[in-house]
């Protein structure tokens, strides 16, 4: 199978080649922040559960990794996931109405990429200040 | 539209036997997965703190335990069609093969390490 592939052939065009636009950024978004959540987010998460069922020194070990001296690594990590959620959730919802046929005309489809962009910043931006100061 | 007899096109499932299943399985999850982060990310900001007293006492309950072992199945389940597709755009032969079953490794036992941890609280309480 592999040695019957041709190395001359050409390449489809690929990320260096497309003129950027914000579909485009929010469709290698949608990967980057899916593989991100899938693979740093999945291990923090599992970390944190089997933590708290370990009990009560194994979940301070945990905690100790994200606060104190290494809170700025707790703040990279939850802002950055938290992120990837939102983003990851509201380009979803897009490519949702897209399965169904939906929102293929260039300027809706352009002004709903927007869209996406600027609810993962918002929605991460609200998320952050309930935490801090709303309860 | 299609080849192969018209008791095959009418099955719509040609040779791989699989049709669109990869692809119903990713939107059936993602549906899944809006209702359940929703309400992992609203459990997780609503939470009075991140002591582990709190933790357990959030997570020993059923309406919260429940939920977040769904969650773990639907997301995780997710996450592995995902990046399936990931695999398959950038790998090619033997390659591709060794990285499907590291994520068939790690899908299967970071599941079973999360619902075991979920269950462990949710039944018996605070441990020690």
């Amino acid at each position: 199978m592999a040695t019957a592939r041709n190395p001359a052939r050409p390449l489809a065009p690929h990320l260096q080649i497309w003129k950027w636009g914000p579909h485009m950024l929010v469709s290698i978004l949608h990967r980057a922040t899916g593989s991100g959540m899938a693979t740093v987010g999945t291990i923090l998460l599992v970390w944190w559960l089997a933590a708290a069922a370990s009990g009560r020194d194994a979940y301070a070990s945990f905690l100790s990794w994200f606060t104190g001296d290494w809170a700025a690594l707790g703040y990279i990590l939850g802002i950055g996931l938290s992120w990837a959620f939102f983003q990851h959730l509201g380009n979803g919802v897009r490519h949702l109405f897209m399965d169904l046929g939906a929102n293929f005309e260039l300027k809706r489809n352009r002004a709903s990429s927007i869209a996406a962009i600027v609810f993962g910043v918002v929605a991460t931006a609200a998320f952050w200040a309930y935490i801090m100061w709303g309860r | 539209m299609g080849w192969g007899t018209p008791i095959g096109r009418v099955r719509g499932l040609g040779s791989a036997k699989e049709g669109a299943h990869h692809w119903w399985q990713q939107r059936l999850t993602a549906g899944a997965n809006i209702v359940l982060m929703l309400w992992f990310i609203l459990s997780i900001a609503r939470m009075p703190s991140y002591a582990h007293g709190d933790v357990i006492r959030w997570l020993a309950s059923p309406w919260a335990a429940v939920p977040m072992v769904l969650l773990i199945v639907s997301v995780f389940y997710h996450f592995r069609l995902g990046l399936q597709v990931v695999i398959e755009d950038y790998q090619t032969g033997e390659r591709r093969v060794a990285a499907m079953i590291a994520l068939n490794l790690f899908t299967v036992a970071t599941a079973a390490l999360a619902i075991f941890s979920i269950l462990r609280i949710a039944l018996t309480g605070s441990p020690r």
